[in-house]
């Protein structure tokens, strides 16, 4: 991986043309439609992204319009690590016959769906063969295209339409797959969380991915309104209360050293700056159902939870 | 111009690597399956030995296999890829996305039975349960034809005018395992004959006119969702693709033929003996083999038999199929695969289908034969011409679908 510096500022964002364009049919205060127009102008040169089926497949391609400025490729749902193969693939052969003759980078986009659980074997099968490609994985924590069901990403305790929250179950009972760890697991170059509220930090780490001689994978953290049940004006809100109440920490693990990204280290400095998760849960009506007496038992749970996958980040990190 | 040959021992598998090594193919993406696994084996050694400049991508499944292939194909590559049985059905999804693609990615299906139980051996329920995935099938009779049909199917797949996938069908073990003398063309007479694969022009926003693929220069958006507006005249012009293909592959057939020597029939169907046959049978693959040599007996006997080989099953030959069977008293299709509930087989239905306008035509009994690689004999096969004869004479048969070599 290339040092190379480079910073983002808000005036470059403004000048560089748009490359997930406006007219795409996402709802209103969509997170992770917010991520691809930051994330696209993040790129460094000629690229080629692909893209799992899910919300942001579908609204951004509705033949015969598009919203992509960029060469694009979705083939199916569980897919776009495979996908992302067979390009760099294509790219490497032909680049040796002298028909390509830049280097191309290569965006693999998938939802929690198209990665926690479809999308994984893929996934991991593409890692694990070194392609050079960076997966971003948007994580809406739900099957929203679909009419928000459960997936793997799903956390505990929210209401979805596959785990309603009903008079004997509050809603999803198991925990939120580890996906991070899992992908660390695979002796990653790079591996970085990151929420669109902290852009900079978002667009870094894509150009960091991008950098990458070889496989990259981003989590980034997308609240949608529509199935969290929140206000369209406070998706930006959410993304930063997932970050202060430690739910969904920012971080980046170069070589497998882990290191927390500024917002969370703010708060590793001053732990009484950090949140409750109740302060985070509040005002999703997903999570509505427990805030009543009989269920409070899940929102202490989630807390004690959230609190040591926190202290169990911070020993990761300190070992760095 | 006629290409210099050399006859070599190969087996069907090892025929098909060859093929692919002398097609100059850029990405090969697959997965180890008996009884394709040779073509990846041997294949990975030409890589290994710097023999050939292609990307092979061991995929963790074949479904990847395929979507790696697709995503290459449209990336500008030439590709190919292997599978059978159960690879072929975990691949299901994605060979229709392939076809609706219209990317030319040719791959090899070693023909076995699918589970369960599960079986190693070869019948045709694997490509068969395919036969509406939108790739042409092209099924072949020996280890040559199989090593001839390689490199005719890049040159039919990649024809503008086609642009569709292809599957060229082996039969599992009859044809991958089993060791032939195959003439084998020189590496130049093939490159010179399928040429550099071509690609379809398009008109851009601003008027360019680009090739359809991935490219930065000139972005494109590939595998949108079509709603009920768009989606029915995609489905159509495919199958206009097919149409065309009737014609492609009856050209490719005869300009192979005027550099190896070697044809097969038309290239849709393979008659053999058919012009004057009063009886005759349809089969699909291998078993064409050992039926041409009972013809030969037979007609040394005096009776009038013949064989139709369908080399060509989708798109279905159906005109061909009918002007080689007008003439025709009795008909018996064979089939390596079933269709459970149905009336017989897959290639029984659309033979007596393809028939059902002919002004006189033949009385059709369907055998369902070979499967999980149930060895077939001359024997039976004979038998099948002498239930023939009696139905020719009477014109009725008592039983439309039967089973051979089955113990029941």
């Amino acid at each position: 991986m290339t040092t190379q510096e480079w910073k983002f500022t808000a005036k470059d964002i403004a000048n560089k043309p748009d490359l997930f364009l406006s007219g795409h049919r996402a709802c209103a205060g969509c997170g992770p439609a917010a991520v691809l127009r930051l994330i696209m102008k993040a790129t460094r040169g000629p690229t080629i992204v692909t893209q799992a089926t899910g919300c942001m497949e579908i609204v951004g391609s509705i033949y015969p319009y598009t919203s992509w400025g960029l060469p694009w490729l979705h083939t199916a749902f569980e897919n776009a690590a495979a996908n992302a193969s067979g390009i760099d693939a294509a790219l490497k052969a032909l680049e040796r016959k002298g028909k390509v003759k830049e280097h191309i980078d290569i965006i693999a986009l998938a939802g929690d769906g198209g990665t926690y659980d479809i999308g994984i074997q893929a996934l991991s099968g593409a890692v694990e063969r070194g392609h050079d490609f960076l997966f971003v994985l948007y994580d809406n924590e739900g099957y929203m295209n679909t009419g928000i069901q459960r997936s793997g990403g799903t956390p505990t305790g929210a209401a979805t339409t596959t785990t309603p929250a009903g008079s004997k179950i509050p809603g999803k009972l198991e925990k939120k797959k580890p996906i991070t760890e899992i992908m660390l697991a695979h002796d990653m170059e790079y591996v970085a969380t990151a929420t669109p509220y902290y852009w900079k930090d978002m667009m870094t780490k894509v150009r960091r991915g991008l950098e990458v001689n070889g496989p990259a994978f981003l989590h980034i953290f997308a609240p949608c309104p529509r199935g969290w049940r929140t206000e369209p004006a406070k998706t930006m809100e959410y993304s930063k209360l997932s970050v202060e109440s430690c739910v969904f920490p920012v971080w980046e693990a170069v070589n497998g050293n882990r290191q927390l990204s500024t917002p969370s280290k703010l708060i590793a400095l001053a732990p009484q700056k950090k949140k409750s998760v109740t302060d985070y849960l509040a005002g999703q009506g997903r999570f509505r159902h427990l805030f009543t007496p009989q269920n409070k038992h899940i929102i202490d749970e989630m807390q004690r939870f959230t609190d040591e996958r926190w202290e169990r980040l911070l020993l990761k990190c300190e070992k760095a | 111009m006629k290409a210099k040959q050399e006859t070599i021992p190969l087996n069907g598998d090892e025929a098909v690597a060859l093929a692919v090594k002398q097609c100059d193919v850029d990405v090969v993406a697959a997965y180890p399956i008996t009884p394709q696994t040779i073509i990846v084996e041997k294949y990975s050694e030409y890589v290994a030995n710097g023999e050939v400049q292609t990307e092979f991508v061991c995929t963790e499944s074949e479904h990847s296999a395929m979507t790696a292939c697709l995503a290459a194909a449209v990336t500008g590559a030439r590709t190919f890829t292997a599978s059978a049985s159960a690879g072929l059905a975990l691949m299901h999804e994605m060979l229709f996305v392939t076809s609706g693609f219209r990317a030319p990615v040719v791959m090899a299906v070693a023909n076995r039975a699918l589970s369960a139980p599960l079986n190693i051996h070869g019948d045709q329920s694997d490509s068969m349960a395919e036969r509406d995935s939108g790739w042409i099938h092209v099924y072949a009779e020996n280890a040559q034809e199989a090593y001839d049909n390689i490199i005719q199917a890049f040159k039919i797949g990649e024809d503008i005018d086609v642009s569709l996938p292809v599957i060229v069908g082996l039969d599992g073990f009859t044809i991958s395992h089993t060791l032939e003398n195959v003439n084998v063309l020189d590496d130049q007479s093939i490159k010179q004959f399928i040429g550099e694969r071509p690609f379809v022009m398009v008109t851009t926003q601003e008027g360019k006119t680009v090739p359809f693929k991935l490219d930065p220069a000139n972005p494109m958006t590939l595998g949108p969702n079509a709603l009920p507006n768009y989606y029915f005249e995609f489905k159509r012009q495919q199958e206009e693709g097919m149409r065309n293909a009737l014609r492609k592959i009856q050209e490719v057939n005869s300009e192979y033929a005027k550099i190896s020597g070697r044809n097969y029939g038309n290239g849709l169907i393979d008659a053999y003996e058919l012009d004057d046959a009063e009886i005759a049978i349809v089969c699909v693959g291998s078993v064409a083999g050992t039926l041409k040599v009972i013809v030969d007996e037979l007609r040394q006997e005096g009776m009038k038999v013949g064989v139709l080989r369908l080399r060509t099953f989708r798109p279905f030959p159906l005109e061909e199929l009918r002007n080689a069977l007008k003439e025709v008293k009795a008909l018996a299709v064979m089939d390596k695969s079933m269709s459970f509930g149905g009336f017989g087989g897959a290639v029984f239905s659309e033979v007596r289908s393809a028939l059902y306008e002919v002004n006189q035509r033949p009385t059709i009994v369907n055998y369902i034969f070979g499967l999980g690689g149930r060895d077939t004999n001359p024997h039976e096969l004979r038998k099948i011409f002498e239930d023939l004869a009696r139905i020719a004479k009477t014109g009725r048969a008592e039983m439309s679908v039967q089973y051979l070599g089955l113990r029941e």
